[in-house]
């Protein structure tokens, strides 16, 4: 039995979350190979293979030029062959392209995949209601096409790297799935400029901030910590600060070493964006607050009272 | 002129603790409320500016129980013109492809040029239903976009991308599914309301019996017991906090 992982790549190599993927896809006790569409970086075909990935589908051609959801599942198509399974990253990309391979094999598809429940039918169990509960879900499909949670493994090089062969493929692609492509992009710097994402402490700030003038102190925290500013949906709801800085379900996923949520309640739509941090410091006056109970630290009080004195520690011990 | 349908899901309002039923299929609503994804406002707001902007109507759609009206007023409240509900007793035994199914039957039947959906439901998640749809009505899609706007047929629509904010151009008729952020849904005005409570629903039955989701059942994460260490109290736990920072290595 084989399975393939659409593997997502980045400027140097293969993205962390396709590094996860393949990992969970060598949990399946079967030959493990990859596909990856317009550029290979240099080296990528290594990293895959030293993650266990026996080959290394190619797809080039002016088609993958430009990103098309709808072109790449094609090429993910072209590279399955009699693969008993699909997976892909839970990312935007990952989810669309796994999504339209679903619709043209008129195939089930379960997103949000943390596990597979041992069966002789492939029964996965995954996220529902942003992380709050889980369902098993059958996939009685094949291939059966599944898309990895974040960090539901953790990438790792395989016990036994695997050769790596790469395969160049040039499918065809219909002009159809041309249609809906990426005309223009706009640098990077617009969307994450504070990298919340990538940052390794993330201060985050909630209602108990108490209006748009509220961050001045937790800003300051961020930045003597190297860190990024973080909020959940209410201060994006109530036009304090921009979208992009929202944590949560429908914003951004950080998982940084530390995260120091301040005023956040912990609801489980605000939790499903920062349960992958390492350590949480909880900054609430309710100590039943979930995300108190949830966090690894805590102080109880008011984040205006308690978030100056940390700064002025701070500066006090650098002198 | 571009008619625009919306589609919309009522899903459980659960902020914090959650019940399942005791046949473990479903989510216990009896002391929850109902909404719709935040994904799915702003797709209502982009469907009523869209709408607005060409002269054409914007028309919400369900596939929900009877109940799921509610959330179509709501809808109806905020700008759209009409409202559709494909009526079903057991919305959870409607997996993603029999939504998109019975999408594409209303929309072969009512030629709306434009459809918008969330990116993903908030409840089940499956991330799927809007490509399935264009699939089945073989038009092209878009995904994941903050903002859509139609000029002269073509639908120009921006989002977030890996590298950047990324914008598509299609011609119409097409899909796009929409994720928060990139307007501010409006807040119904007291007319608004009026008219709601009083416009016609255009209830319809579903096309064809459901294949099913592959739901086996649903359980709860194992509780995690509380392990917080709690640092101190108000500012004088400012040291502690310190402390711990420079443990970490962060402090620097
Ligand atoms: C479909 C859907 C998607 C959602 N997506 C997201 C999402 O992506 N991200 C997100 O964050 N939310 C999301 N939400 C909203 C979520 O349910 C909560 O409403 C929101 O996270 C609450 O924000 P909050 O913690 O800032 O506010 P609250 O829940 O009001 O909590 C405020 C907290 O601050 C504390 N506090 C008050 N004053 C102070 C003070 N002076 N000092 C210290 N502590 C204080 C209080 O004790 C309380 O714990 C979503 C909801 C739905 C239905």
């Amino acid at each position: 039995m084989s399975v393939l992982v659409f593997a997502e790549t980045t400027g140097g190599g293969i993205a962390e979350t396709s590094l996860e993927t393949v990992a969970f896809a060598r949990g399946l006790d079967a030959e493990v190979d990859a596909v990856v569409v317009g550029e290979l970086p240099h080296g990528a075909a290594g990293e895959l293979a030293e993650h266990g990935v026996r080959t290394v589908h190619h797809a080039t051609g002016d088609a993958f030029g430009a990103y098309s959801g709808a072109a790449w599942a094609t090429a993910v198509q072209a590279a399955a062959g009699q693969s008993r399974v699909v997976l892909a990253p839970g990312t935007p990309r990952g989810l669309e392209v796994l999504a339209h391979l679903a619709a043209r094999l008129d195939v089930a598809m379960a997103a949000n995949v943390v596990s597979v429940v041992p069966d002789d039918e492939l029964v996965v169990t995954r996220q529902v209601l942003g992380g709050s509960v889980l369902e098993e879900m059958q996939l009685p499909d094949t291939p059966a096409l599944l898309a990895v949670a974040g960090h539901a493994v953790e990438a790792a090089p395989a016990p036994a790297p695997a050769v790596g062969t790469v395969r160049e493929l040039t499918p065809e692609v219909a002009p159809a799935d041309l249609v809906a492509r990426v005309v223009s992009v706009e640098p990077v710097e617009a969307v994450d400029s504070s990298g919340l994402t990538t940052a390794s402490v993330v201060v985050g700030a909630g209602r108990g901030a108490g209006g748009p003038d509220g961050f001045g102190a937790v800003s300051e925290l961020a930045e003597l910590l190297g860190g990024a500013l973080g909020v959940s949906r209410v201060v994006t709801s109530l036009g304090w600060r921009p979208h992009h800085e929202q944590i949560g379900q429908t914003g951004s996923r950080i998982s940084p070493d530390l995260y120091i949520p301040c005023g956040i309640s912990g609801a489980i739509q605000h939790w499903a964006g920062c349960a992958s941090s390492k350590t949480i410091l909880a900054i609430n006056t309710d100590p039943e607050a979930p995300m108190v109970t949830k966090a690894t630290y805590a102080v109880i009080g008011d984040m205006h009272e308690i978030v100056p004195a940390i700064n002025e520690e701070l500066r006090r011990r650098r002198g | 002129m571009t008619d625009v349908l919306v589609c919309i899901k009522r899903v459980p309002d659960v902020g914090g603790e959650v019940t399942l039923t005791a046949d473990g299929q479903g989510v216990d609503a009896r002391h929850v409320g109902f909404t719709v994804s935040e994904h799915e406002n702003c797709a209502v707001e982009l469907a009523v500016q869209v709408a607005a902007a060409t002269g054409g109507r914007a028309t919400v759609l369900t596939l929900g129980p009877a109940e799921a009206v509610e959330q179509l007023r709501s809808a109806l409240a905020v700008g759209c013109d009409d409202a559709v509900l494909i009526e079903v007793c057991e919305p959870g035994s409607y997996g993603p492809a029999d939504v998109a199914r019975e999408i594409a039957a209303v929309v072969a039947d009512r030629g709306d040029e434009l459809v918008l959906l969330g990116n993903d439901a908030a409840d089940t998640g499956d991330f799927q239903v809007g490509i399935r749809l264009a699939h089945l009505l073989g038009r092209p899609v878009v995904n994941g976009v903050r903002t859509v706007a139609v000029t002269d047929g073509v639908l120009v629509a921006r989002g977030d991308g890996v590298d950047g904010v990324e914008t598509y151009e299609l011609p119409l008729p097409a899909v796009a599914t929409v994720l928060e952020g990139g307007v501010e849904p409006r807040y119904p005005s007291l007319k608004g309301r009026m008219k709601a409570k009083k416009a016609p629903i255009d209830t319809r039955a579903p096309r064809s019996a459901p294949a099913g989701s592959g739901r086996v059942r649903l359980l709860l994460p194992p509780a995690q017991p509380s392990t917080v260490d709690v640092l101190g109290e108000g500012p004088q736990a400012a040291a502690a906090v310190v402390d711990l920072l420079e443990r970490m290595g962060v402090a620097r």
